[in-house]
């Protein structure tokens, strides 16, 4: 189980996290919903320690890991699979190297059944026979599936997506949401996703939970969130630009305020 | 008039302040960087510490070649000319060449190319992964960027550039004896006598600072590339002020390193 208690972080003067508390069951798929730049990302980071907040806590297991050091870390970061957003593939390595990876330095296992792993997980995200290309000769869809066989290769207990679904045409979209709730149904992995496409959030989350201003506004089943009385919620579940929530508009004045 | 005072004082102090604090604390990352290199060091996947031999050491041969073979030919003729305005002949040519080189220019100069030529290709390198997020998701995968990166860029560094220096000190008298023998007609064995005079021991000068010249060169290329900012012009950024800072602080320690052995009466 994941615990984040009154979690702070700014960059420079800027507040990105403001007191964000959420709690994440054991098996369960929770979506953070919130639009570009509200800090999802920056959210998930501190779930592996990537990140250190200036204040809060993360409960992880029953283990604080903020107080952790490096070394430490490192043997909690082995219970998470991550996928990035943009995929964060080695471009020196293969693809095959790159799924392997993780195999390699967290559980290491025999050559063969190393090469078998490799290719039924690649298989799983809808590639097969790419292991000998090099990141760089994909598009950005298969790179980004290469990052989530990389991520559950290993059969992390915890799988962080972070858009999973952006930048994926609708039909591979929805391959990704089968696999993510696929993985929750046959590995029991406990899943956070991270996202704006409110169809996937739907379609694979148990709850969702929406970041605004550096605070988690609301949590909910699909059902809640689909009825909610919050304004912000609702204007962002429907896509509307009126509404409570600011939008930046591009224009002479814009620039350095907001 | 308080205020006009202050107006005036507080900006140069705020600014001078800030520098300092910057400055101490990329130190700090600095000397934490290097500490976490040096206890990684036995723990390096030998095929990584190969290809990086490959990448800094073999492919740097052809343009240590050339520097160094017109810096002994540019030394010798140099040398000839002005030792002919002195003693009415071109002595001493085989000593000045083969000293300068063996304690000075070898070693500088294949530092200087190599910091131009790795330091730049690390600092992108390592930059372009810390801006696409692999340095993150090196940590996710159960591997330090440090121990998976730094390290083995480390020890290609610290042993190749050596290699270089002595390989660059041997074409370089090369070099020079060409032009000393073909445009001052000095005797071969004059050369080679004076040559066979420079003591083991301002051939270790030289190789110290070599070795502490790569020291430099990876480090702050690592440093660089670990701390890169935002984007293709964080990058961009990383790459030139690893070069820039690289040299600034191979040419300031020479002196130093220099005077340090010296005092210590190796190749005094
Ligand atoms: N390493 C960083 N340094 C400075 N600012 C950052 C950093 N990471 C994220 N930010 C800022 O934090 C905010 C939230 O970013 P992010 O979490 O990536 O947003 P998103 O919700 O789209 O994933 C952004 O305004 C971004 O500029
Ligand atoms: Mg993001």
């Amino acid at each position: 189980m994941i615990r984040v208690e009154q979690l702070y972080k700014s960059f420079g003067p800027k507040p990105v996290l403001q007191g964000v508390n959420l709690e994440i069951l054991d098996g369960e798929t929770l979506t953070v919903i919130g639009g570009s730049g509200c800090g999802k990302s920056v959210l998930i980071k501190h779930l592996v320690g990537l990140l250190r907040p200036e204040r809060g806590q993360i409960m992880v297991d029953g283990v604080d890991i903020t107080r952790l050091t490096e070394q430490e870390l490192t043997k909690v970061q082995g219970r998470f699979g991550y996928l990035f957003q943009g995929g964060a593939l080695f471009d020196s390595l293969t693809v095959g190297e790159n799924v392997a990876f993780g195999i390699r330095h967290l559980k290491p296992m025999p050559q063969f059944l190393l090469e078998r792993r490799v290719s039924e997980t690649l298989a799983m995200v809808g590639l097969s026979g790419v292991e000998p290309l090099k990141p760089a000769a994909l598009s950005g869809g298969m790179r980004k599936r290469v990052g989530l066989a990389r991520a559950i290769a290993y059969a992390p207990r915890y799988i962080l997506y972070d858009e999973p679904t952006t930048g994926l045409d609708p039909i591979m979209a929805d391959v990704i949401n089968e696999l993510i709730l696929d993985l929750q149904r046959r590995l029991k992995t406990t899943a956070i996703v991270v996202t704006h496409d409110m169809k996937s959030a739907y379609k694979v989350s148990n709850r969702l939970a929406m970041l605004y201003e550096g605070r988690i506004i609301q949590v909910g089943s699909p059902e809640e969130i689909q009825h909610t009385t919050n304004p912000v919620v609702r204007q962002f579940i429907t896509g509307s630009s009126v509404g409570p929530i600011k939008v930046p508009m591009a224009g002479p004045m814009s620039g350095k305020s907001q | 008039m308080k205020e006009g005072v202050r107006s005036v004082v507080e900006p140069p102090l705020r600014w001078l302040g800030e520098r300092f604090l910057t400055l101490a604390e990329a130190l700090g990352q600095v000397t934490k960087l290097f500490r976490q290199t040096i206890t990684w060091l036995y723990k390096v996947e030998a095929r990584n510490v190969m290809a990086q031999m490959v990448e800094i050491g073999v492919r740097s041969f052809p343009v240590t070649s050339l520097t160094s073979l017109f810096t002994g030919m540019v030394l010798a003729l140099q040398t000839g000319f002005s030792f002919r305005k002195v003693f009415n002949e071109p002595l001493y040519i085989g000593s000045v060449v083969g000293l300068s080189l063996v304690k000075e220019l070898g070693p500088v100069l294949t530092a200087v190319v190599v910091a131009g030529r790795v330091g730049a290709s690390i600092a992108a390198e390592l930059g372009t992964m810390k801006v696409t997020e692999q340095l993150d998701a090196l940590y996710t995968l159960g591997t330090h960027p440090v121990r998976y990166l730094a390290v083995p860029r480390f020890i290609a560094c610290v042993t190749m550039v050596p290699l270089l220096t002595v390989y660059a000190d041997s074409i370089g008298v090369l070099g020079g004896f060409f032009v000393a023998f073909v445009r001052h007609g000095v005797p071969s064995s004059v050369f080679w006598d004076e040559i066979r005079l420079i003591k083991l021991h301002e051939c270790y000068h030289g190789l110290i600072k070599s070795i502490a010249f790569a020291v430099i060169i990876v480090v702050t290329a690592c440093y660089k590339g670990f701390t890169c900012g935002e984007g293709a012009e964080g990058v961009g950024r990383a790459t030139t002020s690893a070069v820039v800072v690289s040299m600034v602080l191979i040419l300031v320690s020479d002196y130093f390193l220099s005077a340090a052995l010296v005092a210590l009466g190796i190749g005094r």
